[in-house]
């Protein structure tokens, strides 16, 4: 009865097997399970970059790639990973949960939506491709600064296409998201009942609209300063480099809060699950978000407070970088108080999102650190920064995508994933991490720069470590495939609700839930 | 369960556009990497592209427009399309945000910089308009108060036109709205060619330093969108010669209307800050 009714109002069940099935298909869990697999493709890919960066940075001396080859491999390391890997992997968390959490059927344009994916694989297929054209990949850093991006050859122009491509696919992604999240809530569900993940989201979503545009007028600006001969970044025609860097980071700091801001989400969601308790602070976590959102948009120049700027300019971004600080300190604490008292159980997705909090604290801190000039301009461009950003995106960002797929691996596949491989796999990439990125605190300290594949003698020591550590944290993931692979093709059935914490709408579905999620929409009291 | 005549959120079924967009623009990419490469293929290439892209958009917007008039839009689907136009009309607010902003950073600092700083280019006098210290190139700037001032006339009037034909269609006088329609297609046609005269008759280019740039990246991308907005307008008037739309449903006429006062606002901004100060 239920497929019959759903025909009669022109809503399909049916859908092309096969190859056919994933291309055309405008169902939100299909769409999300293309992006997670494509999101761990380019984990893989990217990560597999970092390997070939550590193994090169194991001992001083060139001894595995030439230093234009290190270059095109940390620059594509860097590329893939944010545009590649975290990006898509949050936004195929929005397009499994958004949905089933708000109580909507699909999202609100289906269509769109396989557009916004299948956009990936066309923009992966130009980057990846430009590694292989005649003077190889890009290779002036993830931040395509000129004039380093002004002089280099075709693959410059294939990665500028590539990231207008990401960003097209990015900005109806989030068209779409907020659309739904505005007009597919179920009745009753007013926007203060909305679950963290989804708040946290419907921001990300904005700052995606807001944002993508500038970077699409900052690549654009270099292209034509690359082909059509204006001059806004050459200072003989009245132009300036640093324009660029405004403009990349007007975007560019909005970005590091796209990436992060859903971390938050799942993690708010993960924690008061296995501490038995409803989250902390909602209402304080809802303003918490949106002020770093706010905040995001005028403290883009502390990425360049050694490229110059009056002292007011600095000081004006340094202090409007330490206010972050306050918002992001009241969701830790928000965290910590849902944990306070109550009934916690360690599971995988648990252990990680404890992680993300300890490790992501520190991560912030060395942030602040970064943030007071005077000591910015000591350590700019070392290995510093390096420690600081793999503090926020891979124990923030990346590991709280591990723990999202563990919490939810067994509504999408119906069947429990192998807890004891899943522990090992926690414990060895939140150790190894540390082993890997805790030594680059040190060595920028002391003075390693960064994006440089030879260094002095008395860095030898920890980039060792450092190096181990990687080669530690890499191998692991290919157990969180195994134990991701396995969980799908088999295990204890996972029953409608396995976390006896949960009580967001998507444990009211089946497991996996059907076809068209919600075909009535639930009532929320 | 649900009786069949409750509402229900339309969900198309599976389609094949979205892949045939990809490959559109895939293969769009490709071309103008080629071009830009200087290679013979890259034109037909890009042209290639370009033909994917509109058998797209065609095949798609058909399916959208064949579901709207068998009546599959609820109010809710209504709602979404109200909000997708927003946003994304907000992107491309931010996407002009972003060259005004390098046109103000360049005015206000770069430039001034330049001027302060006698080190490589002692005697550079900075002010606008300039091509920059290093070019030695004199040219003369786009006046404002010739055809830019007639061309603000131009659009604000289609800009009344479209709001014209809407009330025309608000109260089902059809000939109104098919009138206000042409006579914005009409006026936005005259805008362009008269853009493409001062383009011709320019006496600089996009070569000629910061000045050069920003004027034609500005008002490049601006005419553009208003290309763009055109081609709506003329798909619109289409429809309406079909029969579509009635005084209640007919969001594509309203989308395109407020894109069009979109790119008329950007037009006032242009005036301002490119031509007039």
């Amino acid at each position: 009865m239920h497929a019959a009714t759903l025909d009669d109002t022109g809503q399909h069940e049916e859908h092309p097997y096969g190859l056919m099935r994933w291309v055309t298909t405008t169902n939100h869990k299909d769409i999300g399970t293309l992006y997670l697999w494509f999101s761990f493709l380019m984990f893989l890919a990217a990560g597999s970059m970092a390997m070939l960066i550590r193994m090169e940075l194991f001992q001083p001396g060139l001894q595995l790639v030439q230093p234009a080859l290190f270059n095109q491999l940390t620059t594509m390391h860097g590329l893939l990973m944010i545009f590649g890997a975290i990006m898509p992997a949050f936004v195929g968390f929005a397009n499994w949960q958004v949905p089933l959490m708000i109580g909507a059927p699909d999202m609100a344009f289906p269509r769109l939506n396989n557009w916004s994916f299948w956009l990936l694989p066309a923009a992966a297929t130009l980057l990846i491709a430009s590694l292989f054209v005649p003077g190889g990949a890009v290779a002036g850093g993830w931040t395509l600064y000129p004039p380093l991006f002004i002089q280099g050859g075709i693959a410059y122009d294939m990665a500028i296409l590539a990231m207008h491509i990401l960003g097209l696919s990015s900005i109806m992604g989030a068209i779409n998201i907020i659309t739904t999240i505005l007009n597919m809530r179920a009745p009753g569900m007013t926007m203060m009942k909305m679950p963290m993940f989804v708040w946290t989201w419907l921001i990300t979503a904005y700052l995606l609209v807001a944002v993508m545009p500038v970077l699409a007028c900052a690549i654009t600006m270099l292209l034509t300063d690359r082909h059509f001969g204006t001059h806004f970044f050459d200072a003989a025609g009245g132009g300036d480099p640093v324009l660029f860097q405004h403009v990349f980071w007007f975007f560019g700091h909005p970005e590091v809060y796209i990436m992060i801001l859903p971390a938050f989400g799942i993690v708010s969601t993960i924690i008061p699950t296995f501490s038995r308790k409803p989250l902390f602070g909602y209402v304080s976590m809802v303003i918490a978000v949106a002020s770093i959102a706010i905040l995001s948009f005028i403290v883009w120049a502390h990425h360049m407070f050694s490229t110059g700027m009056p002292v007011g300019g600095q000081l004006f971004f340094m202090y409007s970088t330490m206010l972050i600080a306050v918002p992001t300190g009241v969701k830790v604490f928000n965290w910590l108080a849902t944990l306070w008292r109550g009934s916690i159980s360690f599971e995988t997705p648990m252990l990680f999102s404890l992680a993300v909090v300890c490790l992501f604290t520190l991560g912030g801190f060395s942030g602040l650190v970064l943030g007071l000039v005077p000591v910015d301009i000591q350590l700019q461009d070392t290995y510093y920064v390096v420690a600081h950003f793999h503090y926020v995106l891979f124990s923030g960002a990346a590991m709280s995508i591990m723990a999202g797929v563990y919490y939810w691996l067994p509504k999408w596949t119906g069947h429990m994933y192998d807890e004891t491989v899943a522990k090992w796999h926690f414990w060895l990439t939140t150790i190894a991490f540390n082993v890997t990125f805790f030594p680059m605190h040190f060595l920028g300290l002391a003075g390693m720069p960064r994006r440089i594949p030879d260094y002095a003698m008395q860095f030898e020591g920890f980039n060792r470590i450092a190096s181990t550590g990687a080669f530690v944290l890499g191998l692991s993931q290919l157990l969180f495939l195994y134990c991701v692979v396995k969980c799908i093709r088999g295990g204890a059935a996972a029953g409608d609700r396995p976390w006896d914490g949960a009580d967001s709408l998507e444990w009211t579905l089946s497991s996996p839930p059907p076809y068209h999620s919600f075909g009535v929409p639930p009532l929320v009291r | 369960m649900m009786s069949t005549n409750d509402p229900v959120y339309y969900l198309p079924p599976p389609s094949r556009w979205p892949i045939v967009g990809s490959v559109a623009l895939l293969t769009l990419a490709t071309g103008f990497i080629l071009y830009l490469a200087k290679s013979a293929a890259g034109p037909w290439i890009m042209l290639a592209g370009c033909l994917i892209l509109a058998r797209m958009l065609f095949g798609w917007f058909g399916n959208v427009v064949q579901e709207s008039n068998a009546g599959r839009f609820d109010g809710q689907v209504d709602r979404s399309f109200r909000w997708g136009m927003v946003w994304f009309i907000f992107s491309e607010v931010m996407f002009f945000a972003g060259f005004f902003g390098a046109l103000f950073y360049i005015r206000n600092i770069a430039v001034p910089g330049l001027a302060d700083a006698d080190l490589i280019w002692p005697g550079y006098p900075g002010g606008w308009p300039t091509a920059g210290p290093g070019l030695k190139e004199s040219f003369s700037p786009m006046p404002a108060w010739g055809i830019p001032a007639l061309n603000t006339v131009i659009l604000l009037s289609s800009g009344a036109t479209v709001t014209w034909a809407h009330w025309g269609l608000l109260a089902g006088r059809r000939w109104q709205i098919k009138l206000g329609l042409a006579l914005t297609i009409l006026l936005g046609a005259i805008f362009l060619v008269l853009q493409a005269y001062e383009y011709i008759h320019a006496e600089f280019t996009i070569r000629t330093g910061v000045y050069g740039a920003t004027f034609f990246m500005l008002t490049g991308f601006h005419g553009v969108h208003v290309t763009l907005g055109a081609l709506m307008l003329v798909v619109i008037l289409g429809r309406v010669f079909a029969g579509h739309f009635t005084p209640r449903q007919h969001f594509a006429f309203e989308a395109v209307s407020w894109y069009w006062h979109f790119v008329d606002v950007v037009w006032l901004m242009l005036f301002v800050f490119v031509y007039w100060l």
